[in-house]
């Protein structure tokens, strides 16, 4: 088994597959397309099975490792591997895959061909972009997944589908590059001052970044803060998001709730953490304060939404400030809390989406007051949907509880003993909590309970048997994470508590070291 | 056999999952299956009693499965039996035994059949998952699920705009409870280290008394909540909207009691912090008075037995705060017997009455005469109004009469004061609706007279069992007055930590005082003349009544007539709901469209301003580029000049720009492939 280079096979089977679809099929067989594309999906999630079966969890580092000299001349390497921060995302990305197909074949009728090599060629770029453990490997990955999301928003997509292509690739396109600038920086400190090395290699920068002075690292910082911080995004970088889920196509939806947001949040575990933890421990403060706005605005922002899709999409706002939050309480329950809500929010809102796709496919139209006693006529449907918003508004029993409990537990444990004003955060991050249950219920209540007032709904069809069978998993997944998480938190908590360690032991700055930003007060100890 | 208590939430949950997955299948059968299952789980239970009550005792945890793990916070699956939980089982299993029962009956022919009773058991599931759960957090498992299920209950009709804004209505407000009793539980784990009850118990004798008040306070809104006390007791009339055995089962024996069963088990922690206790005797006083007297004129038979929740659930604080643990779980006790019934009897009426106008159904106004109709009802109904308006020797009296004494002898005359005047509306509002209801003359609809007709035995004989209960329930357990069996046998739940045991000491000694020095007089001289005044104010309470309903019948005009204002403000429940309307919903409707609109116009609006300055910045760039190139042609030499700075600009060797451009270019090419 380890010979195999199982993570090359898991990256690039899609692409694989994708290429083949290209060149080997006729546009107008749709079936074979369909089946071809659902064919490459579920293998590349089978040979992903490994990483979670054969996962050592005792293990912290990284795992499935495969490296390579790429551009010797200026140091990439193909490096590949996973740990307990990525491994789970991965296997998040190949499943959502598999249902992102799957969901796609009644809903697209129109080049669907492209449609769905679009998909492969996206699943490739975030697959890398969680197993990548080169930086400059990761900023190719990272961007590719720019390019086929920018087709499925401007092709398939909704009314404003060219606004909302456009907005998501530059808005993304301008933090990526900010955030090009810090590896950059990052490179040359090392080549500079650090090991004098040509390289991007993570696992060698981990041991360069702490030792960067404070002032540097405050730039760099900020450069990866904008590139993930829009990804993710949070508050006031979002606005890209509601535009873009509501144009997306329902599996455009699902995978940039599902991944692409956690790539964002991801970037700021497995970089921003580790390599500068000095900074990230000085904007504690400031990132917090955005977390929590987040949480606070995006759920009453969602509560004022007159369509569904936009409400789930701001709801996301909300939930990944949940995620900041629980990032940068920077200690071990908040940050697996992160971590597993990371994974929760792809399979409850992925899975709001997937519900949202579905009425949307029949009835043409996503405005609430449209619906109204749909209990009645799609009995299942309003089952499965009214788990999934128990799921997303954190029900215990189910996944988003255990998330979001832990990262409470993290925040609190972190902001409010001794007690400062800092209490203030895990405080309104729990109206998040009441204002979440708000939105979600009366959505739940404009939709499904009531009279049955609209003709057009009085013959709108039940779950067919496969929206019942994509279904079926996320609502399986609900409920394991939700009654026996252990599983899921024992793969990532080795991992987690050394990326906690990476951030919180290196030696803390001294105040003037943030407030004689760019004066050069002190640079922090090198050896 | 506590080796087995883990079957106790089985039963329900093999109960959802018959009665939710083959719904359509079942039937008619998923009433019997899921009273089945409740059957099942009092087996059990009774089986776990005797052994708990025969037996030694003692406390048992019986673990399951680790639930969650995180660095060194652990938090598992386990149920605890001990007497406390062995008694709140017996409430639960027992009388929701009866009521699922009951529902065979009363639910029969509804379309919504099935689902009702996966609902009903999934309550079931959850209220026994917290009774049971050892620890905080799987209390709190247990408290939202059946939050969910009152949610889903109530708004069982949903096709009623009215029950579904109430279940909603019920579960936001329970939401706000439970933000604070999360807030509680992250308090307990950050300072003790825990969420089990065993080691948070082990280490409360170390909290300090601020912090032991902070955690009691935050764990208390949580109960506010649930167990609805002012200020957020608003939901629980509305959950009425719900079919009537949920609000017998939910709203007044079984959920709405789990915010008295929280403080209680965490009697060890409160006794520490004494200021929170203070506030909770004071808010349970408060509420008992303040919805006491909303009872005393509302009309739906249903909503008087709401406020008369209300304010029981208030007298069960009364007693928590006082440091009467014990006496608040025996009222807890004799009043899921006493209100289940009063709610399953108002059930029995309305059934009665399912051919008057809908209107009319649960409107008291619109009875009257109908005890020759129902017997069985009747005298069952009056069973339990005598055991709520605390007459001896009905199950009421023992434990009411243990609250006001427990509030008298600690020294809380204020909340002794409240309770007995509030003692006094309870049996004024009971008997009224006794009186309205079956005596005096027949007012029902004509078309619904002929219909009218006892109840049938599935339903009545739940009724009886209640009845025995309301009856004995109160005498058997509670005699004498503070030193019962049900004394002894929590005595260990409740006294275990250190502490406690000081503070009924010290209850001991003031009561011992109070009878010594301020009687003067033999020993329990003080004890008897409350005993005498609580029979007084019950039966006060029922006399006026009775003048007033039935001798006088014209005298509640003529005192509306006289206090029109304070009749309105009673009617009208103190404009509450209006006020928290106009307080909180309304602006949180106004911020959250205004910050919709921050969104759209200033932080979006920055993002397409950009990007159209942009737009212009690269136009005016092409005007120049123009003319650059104009010059080019020109050839001068000063333009060469000025190219090779503009090619120094672009050859920067900044490999972001150059992957820009490419990018571009790439996206630019496939555009214009894919957009042709």
């Amino acid at each position: 088994m380890s010979n195999l280079p199982l993570l090359t096979l898991v990256t690039f089977l899609p692409a694989l597959g994708a290429v083949i679809l290209m060149l080997f099929f006729q546009k107008e067989r749709t079936g074979a397309i369909k089946a071809f594309a659902t064919g490459v999906a579920a293998v590349d999630f089978l040979v992903s099975l490994p990483l979670w079966t054969s996962f050592d969890t005792a293990q912290a580092g990284f795992q499935f490792v495969e490296k390579a000299a790429w551009i010797p001349s200026i140091g990439v390497s193909y490096f590949m591997g996973v740990d307990g921060i990525s491994v789970l995302l991965v296997l998040l990305t190949t499943l959502t895959m598999v249902v992102s197909v799957v969901c796609s074949f009644t809903a697209i009728h129109e080049r669907e061909k492209e449609y769905y090599v679009c998909l492969l060629l996206l699943a490739t770029g975030m697959l890398g972009t969680f197993i990548a453990l080169d930086l400059f490997l990761f900023y190719v990955f990272f961007e590719i997944t720019l390019v086929p999301m920018y087709f499925l928003i401007g092709i398939w997509g909704g009314p404003r589908k060219l606004y909302a292509a456009i907005k998501f690739f530059l808005f993304t396109l301008f933090g990526s590059v900010l955030m090009l600038l810090g590896i950059l920086a990052l490179y040359f400190v090392n080549l500079k001052t650090g090991t004098g090395k040509l390289t991007f290699d993570i696992a060698e920068l981990y041991t360069v970044g702490p030792k960067i002075p404070m002032q540097l690292q405050v730039w760099i910082f900020l450069a990866f803060f904008i590139g993930f911080a829009i990804k993710v995004p949070m508050f006031p970088f979002h606005t890209w998001l509601p535009d873009a889920h509501v144009e997306a196509p329902t599996a455009g939806s699902v995978i940039l709730a599902g991944i692409l947001l956690k790539m964002g949040t991801y970037g700021f575990v497995r970089f921003v953490l580790p390599l500068l933890p000095q900074a990230s421990q000085a904007f504690v403060p400031f990132m917090v304060l955005l977390s929590v706005i987040g949480i606070i605005y995006g759920a009453l922002v969602s509560m004022a939404q007159t369509d569904v899709k936009k409400l789930v999409a701001y709801s996301s706002v909300s939930h990944l400030g949940f995620v900041m939050l629980g990032v940068f309480a920077l200690n071990d329950q908040g940050l697996l809390g992160a971590q597993l809500q990371m994974l929760n929010h792809g399979i409850s809102t992925g899975a709001l989406f997937l519900l949202v796709g579905i009425v949307y496919e029949r009835r043409h139209t996503r405005m609430i007051s449209d619906f109204g006693g749909l209990s009645k006529v799609v009995p299942v449907y309003a089952t499965i949907f009214a788990i999934t918003m128990l799921s997303s508004m954190g029900l215990p029993g189910l996944n988003g509880f255990v998330g979001e409990f832990l990262i409470l537990v993290g925040a609190f444990k972190a902001f409010a003993l001794p007690l400062t004003y800092q209490l203030y955060a895990p405080a309104f991050a729990v109206i998040g909590i009441i204002l979440g249950a708000a939105y979600m219920l009366w959505l739940f209540q404009r939709m499904f309970f009531g009279t049955l007032d609209n003709p057009a709904n009085q013959k709108l069809t039940d779950c067919t048997a496969r929206e019942v069978a994509y279904m079926l998993p996320m609502v399986a997944l609900m409920f394991w994470i939700g009654l026996y998480p252990r599983p899921f938190l024992a793969r990532m908590e080795a991992s987690v508590s050394r990326v906690v360690k990476m951030a919180t032991l290196a030696q803390a700055p001294s105040p003037a070291s943030v407030a004689g930003l760019g004066r050069g007060a002190q640079e922090a100890p090198r050896r | 056999m506590i080796r087995y208590a883990w079957l106790i939430p089985l039963f329900p949950l093999a109960g959802v999952l018959i009665n939710g997955l083959l719904g359509s299948r079942v039937r008619d059968k998923a009433g019997h299956v899921a009273s089945l299952m409740a059957g099942l789980s009092l087996l059990v239970v009774l089986g776990i009693a005797r052994e708990m009550i025969l037996g030694p005792g003692g406390s048992h945890v019986v673990p399951v499965w680790t639930w969650i793990t995180a660095g060194s916070l652990s938090v598992s699956v386990s149920f605890l039996v001990d007497p406390l939980s062995t008694i709140m089982l017996l409430v639960v299993a027992g009388v929701g035994f009866v009521i699922h029962v009951y529902s065979i009956g009363y639910m029969h022919g509804d379309p919504g059949y099935p689902r009702f009773f996966t609902y009903l058991n999934l309550f079931m599931l959850s209220m026994l998952l917290l009774v049971m759960a050892d620890n905080y957090l799987l209390m709190f498992v247990g408290w939202e699920g059946v939050g969910l299920c009152s949610y889903l209950l109530i708004g069982f009709w949903y096709e009623k705009q009215s029950a579904s804004d109430a279940g909603k209505k019920a579960f936001i407000v329970n939401r706000i409870g439970d933000a604070g009793f999360l807030l509680g539980l992250f308090l307990i784990w950050t300072l003790t280290g825990s969420l089990s009850y065993a080691e948070v118990f082990k280490a409360a004798p170390q909290l300090a008394a601020p912090a032991a008040t902070a955690i009691g306070l935050l764990l208390f809104i949580g109960a506010m909540g649930k167990s609805a006390q002012i200020p957020l007791y608003v939901w629980l009339p509305d959950a009425m909207e719900g079919p009537t055995p949920v609000s017998a089962l939910i709203h007044a024996a079984t959920m709405v009691t789990a915010g008295v069963y929280m403080v209680a088990r965490t009697s060890p922690v409160y006794v520490q912090g004494p200021g929170a206790l203070e506030v909770i005797a004071l808010v349970g006083a408060l509420t008992a008075i303040f919805s006491a007297s909303i009872g005393l004129v509302q009309n739906d038979i249903k909503r008087v037995m709401a406020y008369s929740t209300v304010s029981q659930l208030g007298f069960m604080f009364m007693a928590m705060g006082v440091g009467a643990f014990a006496s608040g779980i025996f009222h807890l006790m004799t009043h899921a017997f006493f209100k289940g019934l009063l709610f399953l009897g108002a059930g029995s009426v309305i059934h009665a009455l399912h051919h008057a106008p809908a209107a009319q159904q649960q409107d008291m106004r619109y009875m009257g005469g109908l005890r020759s109709k129902m017997p069985v009802t009747y005298w069952c109904l009056v069973a339990a109004a005598l055991a709520l308006a605390g007459v001896p020797p009905f199950a009421g009296f023992w434990s009411k009469d243990e609250i006001l004494a427990g509030a008298f002898f600690s020294g809380h005359y204020v909340v002794w004061g409240l309770g007995t005047a509030a003692a006094l509306m309870t049996a004024f509002y009971v008997f009224r609706m006794i009186f309205m209801t079956f005596h005096g003359e027949m007012r029902v609809d004509h078309h619904a007279r002929e219909h009218i007709r006892e109840s049938p035995a599935v339903m009545t004989v739940p009724l009886v069992i209640l009845a025995v209960l309301s009856v004995v329930g109160g005498v058997l357990p509670g005699f004498p007055p503070d030193a019962g069996w049900i004394h002894k046998f929590l005595a260990p739940s409740l006294a275990k930590a250190p502490g406690h045991a000081a503070l009924d000491e010290g209850v001991r000694v003031v009561k011992a005082a109070a009878q010594a020095g301020a009687q003067g007089g033999g020993h329990g001289t003080a004890g008897i003349a409350l005993i005498v005044l609580a029979i007084a104010v019950a039966l006060g309470g029922i006399a006026l009544a009775w003048r007033m309903y039935l001798r006088d019948t014209a005298a509640p005009a003529r005192l509306e007539r006289r206090f029109p204002g304070l009749y309105r403000l009673l009617l009208n429940k103190y404009y509450v709901d209006e006020i928290y309307q106009a307080c909180i919903v309304e602006p949180i409707y106004r911020l959250m469209r205004a910050l919709f609109d921050f969104d759209q116009k200033v932080v979006d609006g920055a993002v397409n301003g950009s990007s159209f300055l942009t737009v212009w910045f690269s136009r005016i760039s092409g005007i120049f580029d123009l003319r650059t190139v104009d010059g080019a042609v020109n050839g001068t030499a000063g333009v060469i000049g000025f190219f090779s700075q503009l090619f120094k600009f672009i050859q920067s060797g900044m490999v972001q720009n150059y992957l820009f451009v490419m990018l571009l270019g790439v996206f630019l090419m496939v555009s214009a492939y894919l957009f042709r």
